[in-house]
C-alpha cells in the first residue's frame, strides 16, 4: 500500500489528531460570555496568534474559515464586489490560467453572472506566470482591474510563482491582489508580509491539520463584501459559530510543519528526486512535467505518452498504489488537465498524465511499491489506448 | 473472472454485479459517464447520466466491496449514438438509440478498453441468458418475457457475447427488487428508466427540430396524390406514427390516416390508410450475428421494435444483409429500426432495415421506403 496523494490530502500528525481528540469533549461556544466561553475564546485566539506567527502576518489577519474553498470565494466574490463597489469601472479579475477550481469557479461565476470580466493570464511551459505575463494582461488599464489572483504553489505540477514580483506589477495601483498559497505551507516557508498581497488562503488538511477548516489571510485595509452573513464572528467577514477542535489542531499543524520544515523538505526533495529518476528508469517515454527548480519538494508529474490517466490510476489502485490524475474531476469524471493545457501540451497529452505528491509520513517503500507496479500499468494501459478527445463542436 | 460491472445506478445493474460477487468473480465498478454536462439531480424516469445516479452507483460499488470509477465516454457517446441519432432521423429513418448505445458502447468502448485494462468479461443488468451451445455461447431471450432485453443485445456479436455476463436473465424484476431490498441496496424503488436518456423532456420531435432545423413541406395522400397539409420537417415524421399529423380535412372515407411513407430527399411525407403499413417483406443491412451466420433459407422469428410481438419469417441471405419474408403482414415497420432474428430463444442477428415490401400473391410488389 503506497499512497502517493498527499496534496489531495495529506494525513493528521498524530500529535494534532491527539489534540483535537481532546477538545472535542470540551464545551464551550467562543462567543458566550461564561467561563466555558472564554475559554475557548482563548484557544482560538491562541491559535489565531499561532497561525499569524507561523505565516508572517498579524492575529487581527487571520480569518477562520471552513477551508482553503470558502477562503477562495471570500477572495474572489467578496473582494471583487468591494472594489466594485467603491469604483464602479473596477470589473476586470485577472488570474492565472493554471489555478484551482476554487478560484476558476468564482471567476467564472462572477464572469457570468455578475458582470465582472475575467482575463486569464497565461503561464509559461514550466508553469509560471511573469512580471511580463501579467502586465501584457493588465494592457495599461490598470483602472478597470479589481482584483489579480496567482496561486503561489500549484496542485497539479507544484511550479512555484514569485507572488512579490507580481505584486510589484500592480502595487500603488489600486489593485487588491490574492494568492491561493492552500498546498504552500508544508513546504515553503510562507510569509504574509513578505509576499506583500492583500489576501492569502490556506488549508487545514493539506498541512497535517483536519478537514473542514481553513483561513484567509487578509490584510487590515482589504475589505471585503461578507458571502456568509451571521453573527459575524469573524471580522465582521464571515459568521458562524467558530470550530475550536479543528482551529487549535490546524494551528499546531502548521506549527509542526514549520518546525520541522528544514528536515522534512530535504529528506522529501531528496525521495522525490530518487522517485523521478527510477519513473524514468522504468518508463523511458515518461515526460516530467513542470518546473526543475521552481517546484514544491513533493511533487513528481509526469506524461505517460498513450497511457491514459485515469488508466493507469486504476491500474495502479488495483495494486494498492494510489495516485492522482492530478486534474480536477467532475463528479468522478477526470477532464483534460487545464494547467497542462495552459503550459502547452495538447489535449491529448493532457489527459494521459499522472501526479505522485509525497507527504510527511512518505517513505522509500512507498517509491519502490510504485516502481514495481508501474511498469506493468503503463504497458496495459497503452495497449487500453487514448479514446478520442471530446470535440466540443455539436456538444450537448 | 475479473469482471468489470458496468453500473448505471439503478437497481438491476446493482443486483447483477452482486450475483457476479457471489459468483466468486473480481469485480470492479465502473460507472458511464456519457455526457460532460451532467445534471445533479434525477428528474423524471431517466436512469442514467445524472450525478444522483453516479453516486447510487458509488454506494452500490461500495455495498459490493467492489472499486469505482467513472468512465467518461462521452465522445464516443456523442459521435456513436447522439450524432448517429440525428443524422438517420435526418435522413428519414428510425433509430433506436440503446442499441446503439449497446453495440458501440457498452459492449464495444467498455469492452474493449476493459480487455486491453486485463478484465475478462463485463456483467450488466440485461435481461437476457447466456448458455453454452454448440458453438460456444449463445444469446437467448430472458425467462420474464415482459423485461425480456435481448432485443436491445441483438446487436452483439458472438465474440461480445462470450465476454459478457447478464446474471438477471432467469429473474423477473419482482425477484429483482426484492433481492436488492434483502441485500439493502439502496436504490431497490427506484423507478425503471425509459425514454431516451439525452432527450430529459421526452420531446424527441422538439429536439430532432431544433437540431435538423425545419424545413417546410408537403403532406400528400399515397392514394390520390393529393396535398393534404403541411409539414415542418419531413424527419420529425415516423412511419406508422398517427397523432400530430394536423390534417385540416378527413380522408374521403372518413378513416384514420397514418404516415405511410417519409420521403426526406423531396422532403415529403405521405399519408394513407393503415393497410398501406402492411408489409410482409424486409431487407436488412449491416448484418451483426450471435453466432453461426444465417442459414440461407431457415425459418426464424423476428421482432423490430423493443418490446414487439416476434413474428415467424423465412430469412435469406443478400450481398450485404439479409431479407426476410414474413408469414404475416407486420405493420409500421420503419427504416432504420433493427430487425433482430430468432432461433426459438436464441439470438441469430440483427440488421438495420434497409427497405420493406409488401408482396401479395397476384398483386404487383409494392415498394415502401
Amino acid at each position: 500500500m503506497a499512497y502517493l496523494d498527499h496534496a489531495a490530502t495529506t494525513p493528521m500528525y498524530p500529535e494534532v489528531a491527539a489534540t483535537m481528540a481532546k477538545l472535542l469533549t470540551e464545551s464551550g461556544n467562543p462567543s458566550s460570555l461564561h467561563a466555558s466561553g472564554r475559554r475557548a475564546r482563548r484557544q482560538v485566539e491562541e491559535a489565531r496568534e499561532q497561525v499569524a506567527e507561523v505565516l508572517g502576518c498579524r492575529p487581527a489577519e487571520v480569518i477562520f474559515t471552513s477551508g482553503g474553498t470558502e477562503a477562495n470565494n471570500i477572495a474572489l466574490k467578496g473582494i471583487a464586489w468591494d472594489q466594485r463597489d467603491k469604483d464602479p469601472n473596477r470589473t476586470r479579475i485577472l488570474i492565472s490560467a493554471i489555478e484551482h477550481h476554487a478560484i476558476l469557479d468564482p471567476a467564472h461565476w462572477l464572469n457570468d453572472h455578475d458582470g465582472f470580466e475575467v482575463q486569464f493570464i497565461p503561464v509559461t511551459e514550466t508553469g509560471i506566470v511573469t512580471p511580463e505575463a501579467l502586465l501584457k494582461t493588465i494592457d495599461n488599464d490598470f483602472d478597470s482591474v479589481a482584483l489579480v489572483s496567482v496561486m503561489l504553489a500549484n496542485n497539479e505540477v507544484g511550479t512555484i510563482n514569485d507572488i512579490s514580483e507580481l505584486v510589484n506589477v500592480t502595487s500603488g495601483k489600486g489593485i487588491r491582489f490574492h494568492t491561493d498559497a492552500v498546498q504552500a505551507p508544508t513546504w515553503l516557508k510562507v510569509n504574509f508580509d513578505e509576499l506583500g498581497v492583500c489576501a492569502m488562503s490556506v488549508s487545514g488538511h493539506k498541512v497535517g491539520g483536519p478537514h473542514g477548516v481553513g483561513a484567509i489571510i487578509m490584510s487590515r485595509d482589504c475589505t471585503v463584501t461578507p458571502l456568509i452573513h451571521g453573527g459575524g464572528q469573524e471580522r465582521d467577514v464571515r459568521s458562524g459559530t467558530l470550530d475550536v477542535p479543528a482551529i487549535v489542531a490546524f494551528a499546531q499543524a502548521l506549527q509542526i510543519s514549520a518546525d520541522r520544515r528544514n528536515d522534512q523538505v530535504s529528506r522529501i526533495a531528496n525521495l522525490r528526486d530518487d522517485l523521478v529518476a527510477k519513473v524514468k528508469g522504468a518508463v523511458p517515454d515518461a515526460i516530467y512535467n513542470g518546473d526543475l527548480t521552481n517546484r514544491l519538494a513533493n511533487n513528481a508529474h509526469f506524461t505517460f505518452p498513450g497511457c491514459l490517466g485515469d488508466s493507469l490510476l486504476m491500474l495502479l489502485d488495483a495494486q494498492g498504489v494510489e495516485t492522482s490524475v492530478g486534474s480536477a474531476c467532475s463528479a468522478g469524471v477526470p477532464q483534460p488537465s487545464h494547467v497542462l493545457l495552459a503550459m502547452g501540451a495538447d489535449e491529448d497529452s493532457a489527459r494521459c498524465t499522472l501526479r505522485f505528491t509525497l507527504g510527511h509520513n512518505s517513505t522509500v517503500q512507498d517509491v519502490a511499491d510504485l516502481i514495481a507496479q508501474l511498469p506493468g500499468a503503463v504497458e496495459r494501459a497503452k495497449r487500453a489506448g487514448v479514446p478520442k478527445a471530446f470535440s466540443m463542436t455539436g456538444a450537448e | 473472472m475479473r469482471v468489470l460491472a458496468a453500473l448505471s445506478g439503478g437497481v438491476d445493474s446493482a443486483v447483477a454485479a452482486a450475483r457476479a460477487v457471489d459468483a466468486g468473480h473480481e469485480v470492479t465498478a465502473v460507472h458511464l459517464a456519457l455526457s460532460r454536462n451532467r445534471e445533479s439531480l434525477r428528474t423524471g424516469a431517466r436512469g442514467c447520466c445524472t450525478i444522483e445516479d453516479a453516486n447510487d452507483a458509488f454506494r452500490a460499488a461500495d455495498m459490493l466491496g467492489a472499486p469505482f470509477y467513472v468512465w467518461d465516454l462521452s465522445a464516443e457517446f456523442q459521435e456513436a449514438v447522439i450524432d448517429d441519432f440525428i443524422s438517420e432521423y435526418a435522413n428519414g429513418r428510425t433509430p433506436n438509440p440503446c442499441l446503439r448505445c449497446n453495440e458501440r458502447i457498452k459492449f464495444q468502448a467498455v469492452l474493449e478498453r476493459g480487455m486491453a485494462l486485463g478484465f475478462d468479461a463485463v456483467v450488466t443488468g440485461h435481461y437476457a441468458q447466456v448458455f453454452d451451445g454448440p458453438n460456444g455461447k449463445e444469446l437467448h431471450r430472458a425467462l420474464d418475457m415482459t423485461k425480456d432485453q435481448s432485443y436491445v443485445l441483438g446487436v452483439l456479436t458472438h465474440d461480445q457475447i462470450s465476454h459478457s455476463l447478464f446474471p438477471l436473465g432467469d429473474t423477473t424484476k419482482d425477484e429483482v427488487r426484492k433481492e436488492a431490498e434483502r441485500r439493502g441496496i439502496l436504490v431497490a424503488q427506484k423507478p425503471d428508466s425509459h425514454d431516451i436518456c439525452f432527450i430529459p423532456d421526452g420531446d424527441t420531435a422538439g429536439w430532432l427540430s431544433r437540431r435538423i432545423g425545419e424545413k417546410p413541406g408537403d403532406v400528400i395522400d399515397a392514394v390520390s396524390g393529393d396535398v393534404v397539409g403541411h409539414h415542418e420537417g419531413a424527419h420529425a415524421y415516423t412511419v406508422g406514427q398517427r397523432r400530430g399529423l394536423a390534417l385540416g380535412r378527413p380522408a374521403p372515407d372518413g378513416a384514420r390516416r397514418y404516415v405511410v411513407d417519409v420521403d426526406v430527399p423531396n422532403n415529403k411525407v405521405m399519408v394513407g390508410p393503415p393497410t398501406l403499413l402492411d408489409i410482409n417483406v424486409i431487407e436488412a443491412i449491416r448484418p451483426t450475428w450471435a453466432g453461426p451466420e444465417l442459414v440461407d433459407g431457415s425459418k426464424v422469428g423476428v421482432q423490430f421494435r423493443a418490446h414487439g410481438e416476434e413474428i415467424s419469417a423465412t430469412a435469406f441471405k443478400t450481398e450485404d444483409g439479409f431479407r426476410v419474408e414474413l408469414d404475416q403482414m407486420a405493420r409500421g415497420v420503419a427504416s432504420g429500426q433493427a430487425a433482430v432474428l430468432y432461433d426459438g430463444t436464441r439470438v441469430v442477428g440483427s440488421g438495420t432495415i434497409n427497405r420493406t415490401k409488401r408482396k401479395v400473391q397476384g398483386e404487383q410488389l409494392v415498394g415502401s421506403n
